[in-house]
């Protein structure tokens, strides 16, 4: 039976080093979806064993309200990262993000790697949910067998800063250079059923640049945005969350289709604009965000 | 465990500590600076002397210059210090020992 959390809200994710008791003790005061406790990048390389005590004891803990428990291990390719998982899953994390995810074996090799720490931990099998991060162009190129390799894998994320050096440009601020990358990988997700993340942003200056970049990724159909500050949570959760415009006029498409549906109807307008069962699953989903933004206050 | 060398886990940072063990032979020779000594001295020395016995650890000295940290980072540390005295940093017995 598959995990309904694979499909829950995760409009925002944001990063927390697991080495700082600061940082970790209470991110869920911003109301961000999910947190993302890293034990890689944002780890000096001789703090990675202490790292790992932090996290055990904040995911054992602290209570973190309902915000969803990340933790990106280190790559395939360091001596840390089956501690990692063991650690991760030992104290229970939701989920685990392998970071330069470039094949489908990488997905399977940390599968077998959390189904092991869930046997060992008397953690129930199959409660502990993987997603990967795409950071080369190679990764872009495999994304669909890896969103396809596990039953576990809820999602992708692009990261953004590795895949530009791998693809020797930069980050602009326009979107230019990430274009393809984002493309591609939301086609792969919808076709493989899991979710996709954009990439952070990481000028904290700039936020109208930010919420253009936001209202573009979901128009893209983005599931959701990393985010490495408190103050981007907002933005994020107000574009990615249905308007009451929007929220009517869904539960109207829903209703007009299963009425119209049941009288041999096809093809009509709602408020003006042309319907036809095209719009059901849109309409639908625009419902399932409002509900799980918790603004929705129909009866659908 | 028997601490081997010594060692040094944590910070100096707000909501950190800094914990420092090394090889004793006096039982357990506890010392402890806190920002808020007065209000929780007696609950971090708890806390420490439960994480020492789960590590079954009696001969040690052990500092810690606290900063306001939490239980939980009070745990993370004197742990750390202690695995890295033993140098172990694989296998580790989470759930088990480290609770």
């Amino acid at each position: 039976m598959m995990n309904p959390e694979k499909k829950r809200l995760r409009r925002t994710m944001m990063f927390l080093n697991a080495q700082k008791p600061g940082l970790i003790k209470d991110p869920y005061i911003y109301k961000p979806d999910s947190i993302m406790l890293d034990l890689e990048d944002a780890v000096a390389e001789n703090q990675k064993d202490a790292a790992r005590f932090s996290l055990y004891h904040a995911l054992k803990e602290i209570n973190y309200h309902g915000c969803e428990r990340v933790v990106r291990i280190n790559a395939l390719d360091t001596p840390y990262w089956k501690e990692d998982i063991r650690c991760a899953v030992a104290g229970g994390c939701d989920s685990i993000r392998i970071p330069k995810t470039e094949r489908a074996e990488d997905v399977k090799l940390v599968e077998e790697a959390v189904a092991a720490a869930e046997k060992e931990f008397n953690i129930s099998q199959g409660r502990t949910l993987i997603m990967a991060a795409i950071e080369s162009a190679r990764g872009v190129m495999k994304v669909l067998e890896i969103c396809e390799s596990s039953e576990r894998l809820f999602g992708i994320a692009l990261s953004g800063g590795d895949y530009t050096k791998d693809l020797q440009t930069r980050i602009t601020g326009t979107g230019v250079e990430l274009m393809g990358a984002r493309q591609h990988m939301i086609i792969a997700a919808r076709a493989a059923g899991v979710q996709c993340f954009d990439t952070v942003y990481t000028n904290l200056d700039d936020m109208e640049g930010f919420r253009k970049e936001v209202e573009s990724i979901h128009l893209m159909g983005f599931d959701g945005k990393s985010i490495i500050n408190p103050r981007q949570i907002s933005i994020v959760h107000e574009i990615f969350t249905p308007t009451v415009k929007d929220i009517i006029f869904a539960e109207k498409v829903v209703k007009e289709i299963d009425d119209k549906k049941a009288k041999g109807i096809g093809v009509f307008t709602v408020d003006g604009k042309m319907i036809d069962i095209a719009f059901y699953d849109g309409a639908i989903r625009t419902i399932y965000m409002a509900k799980a933004s918790g603004v929705y206050k129909g009866d659908l | 465990m028997e601490i081997v060398q010594p060692a040094m886990a944590g910070t100096l940072e707000s909501s950190d500590c800094q914990v420092t063990v090394e090889p004793g032979n006096n039982g357990i020779e506890f010392n402890l600076e806190s920002v808020v000594i007065n209000q929780f001295g007696n609950q971090i020395k708890k806390v420490v002397m439960e994480t020492l016995k789960n590590m079954e650890v009696s001969q040690v000295k052990i500092s810690i210059v606290d900063k306001g940290a939490l239980d939980c980072t009070i745990k993370a540390r004197v742990e750390g210090a202690l695995f890295r005295s033993v140098g172990q940093f694989d296998h580790l017995p989470w759930g088990g020992a480290v609770r």
